[in-house]
């Protein structure tokens, strides 16, 4: 990936970029002013958090929502709570 | 599709890219994506997704990602997958590939819609996916001719000389039906199944698709982040955005509310229709409410509801 500093030799022709996926690597979880705390066991594993986060957030592992928020991307918007039919998820000031 | 099924596949559009917090394009994109089984060939028409989702060096995309500018991503899409028919045909790729392109409102309804239209009728195997926010939200909020009337908007503003946007919304739907294509659906993030289950239907249909999707702009529409997905559930329920899709020619409902709520429930939490509240303008809203009493009861009819 093209770094700061980086000259244009460095750059791929077209200013190509050659991974997919990279933004990962870019934090947005600096973003947030609120933080969705997920009760796993009022959870029912319904998925409409992991369905409606726009920024991929809500990790689900074979099937189970359980797993983990990703909190290096959330960036806070509090859908997941907002939405969630049990209330499971609450919103937490950071 | 069940969603816990759903979620077992792999992620296309990856976290760390830069649309706003509650943003709905993103929720629609990533859904979409979803549904497709093979490798895809994605490209964005300027807008909020197409510059949020690749800020150089990074992309948010698990797929080849082509930028266009904001009158092309039809004509891009279409010549890849001409391309990509071709080299098939001569033997030189046997994998097989989904083409999509992606608009906002603005690339789609206006800026985009010649070359959209041109993909279209000469019948590409892409799909189109229209994420409707209602404005050039990316610019500053300004309206797009799919704009609501009575929206204020930069280039609309509601004030002492009108009451925000002058004119009702192209129905874009209906103007793709008319191309004859073999899909055409109009979906809302609020039922993430139904959607993926159109852009399935759009993925695996033999010629081109188009799917119109409503997605909450908290920025534009003036509303708080959490309720986005929230207000497009009112939309269908206030029947502004109906779900419904024409499979060759053959018109279906998708969701009919059990209550058909009143416009105002839709109006009511969104910032850029404040004044419409306001007492002189009662009419207006009047008038609104007549306006979606009468496509919801066209669109009943086309569907055979009636």
């Amino acid at each position: 990936m093209v770094k700061p500093g980086d000259g244009y030799k460095d750059i791929p022709k077209g200013g190509l970029i050659l991974e997919v996926g990279n933004a990962k690597s870019y934090k947005t979880g600096g973003w947030r002013t609120e933080r969705p705390i997920l009760d796993k066991e009022e959870c029912i594993n319904c998925h409409l958090c992991w369905a409606f986060c726009p920024d991929s957030s809500v990790l689900s592992e074979d099937g189970d929502v359980k797993a983990e928020i990703d909190y290096d991307h959330c960036k806070g918007c509090g859908i997941c709570a907002y939405e969630c039919p049990v209330n499971a998820i609450e919103m937490e000031k950071e | 599709m069940k969603l816990k099924e759903a979620a077992k596949k792999e992620e296309r559009l990856t976290g760390g890219h830069r649309l706003c917090s509650g943003c709905g394009a993103g929720t629609v994109a990533r859904l979409v994506m979803r549904a497709s089984d093979n490798p895809a060939v994605v490209g964005c028409a300027t807008g909020c997704l197409e510059v949020s989702t690749t800020i150089y060096p990074y992309t948010a995309w698990e797929d080849s990602f082509i930028h266009n500018a904001f009158e092309n991503v039809g004509a891009t899409i279409s010549g890849v997958e001409s391309a990509y028919r071709s080299l098939k045909k001569q033997g030189k790729m046997d994998e097989d590939f989904d083409f999509i392109a992606i608009g906002g409102d603005g690339g789609t309804y206006d800026i985009g819609f010649q070359s959209l239209s041109g993909a279209m009728e000469r019948g590409h195997d892409m799909v189109y996916l229209c994420y409707d926010n209602g404005a050039y939200m990316n610019t500053g909020i300004q309206r797009s001719s799919a704009t609501p009337k009575g929206a204020n908007t930069t280039t609309s503003p509601a004030g002492e000389v009108i009451p925000g946007k002058q004119q009702y919304r192209k129905e874009l739907t209906d103007i793709m039906a008319a191309h004859n294509i073999p899909y055409v659906a109009q979906a809302s993030p609020f039922k993430p199944q139904d959607l993926m289950k159109k852009a399935k239907k759009a993925f695996e249909v033999d010629g081109p698709a188009f799917i119109n999707v409503l997605a909450p702009c908290p920025r534009g529409w003036r509303s708080k982040a959490e309720e986005g997905i929230e207000l497009t559930k009112i939309a269908a329920d206030t029947c502004f955005w109906p779900l419904y899709e024409i499979e060759d020619g053959e018109w279906k409902l998708n969701y009919k509310p059990k209550n058909k709520k009143s416009i105002t429930e839709w109006l009511e939490p969104q910032g850029r229709f404040k004044h419409l509240f306001q007492e002189e303008n009662e009419a207006l809203v009047e008038e609104i409410q007549e306006h979606v009493d009468q496509r919801w009861n066209t669109i009943l009819n086309r569907c055979g509801e009636l």
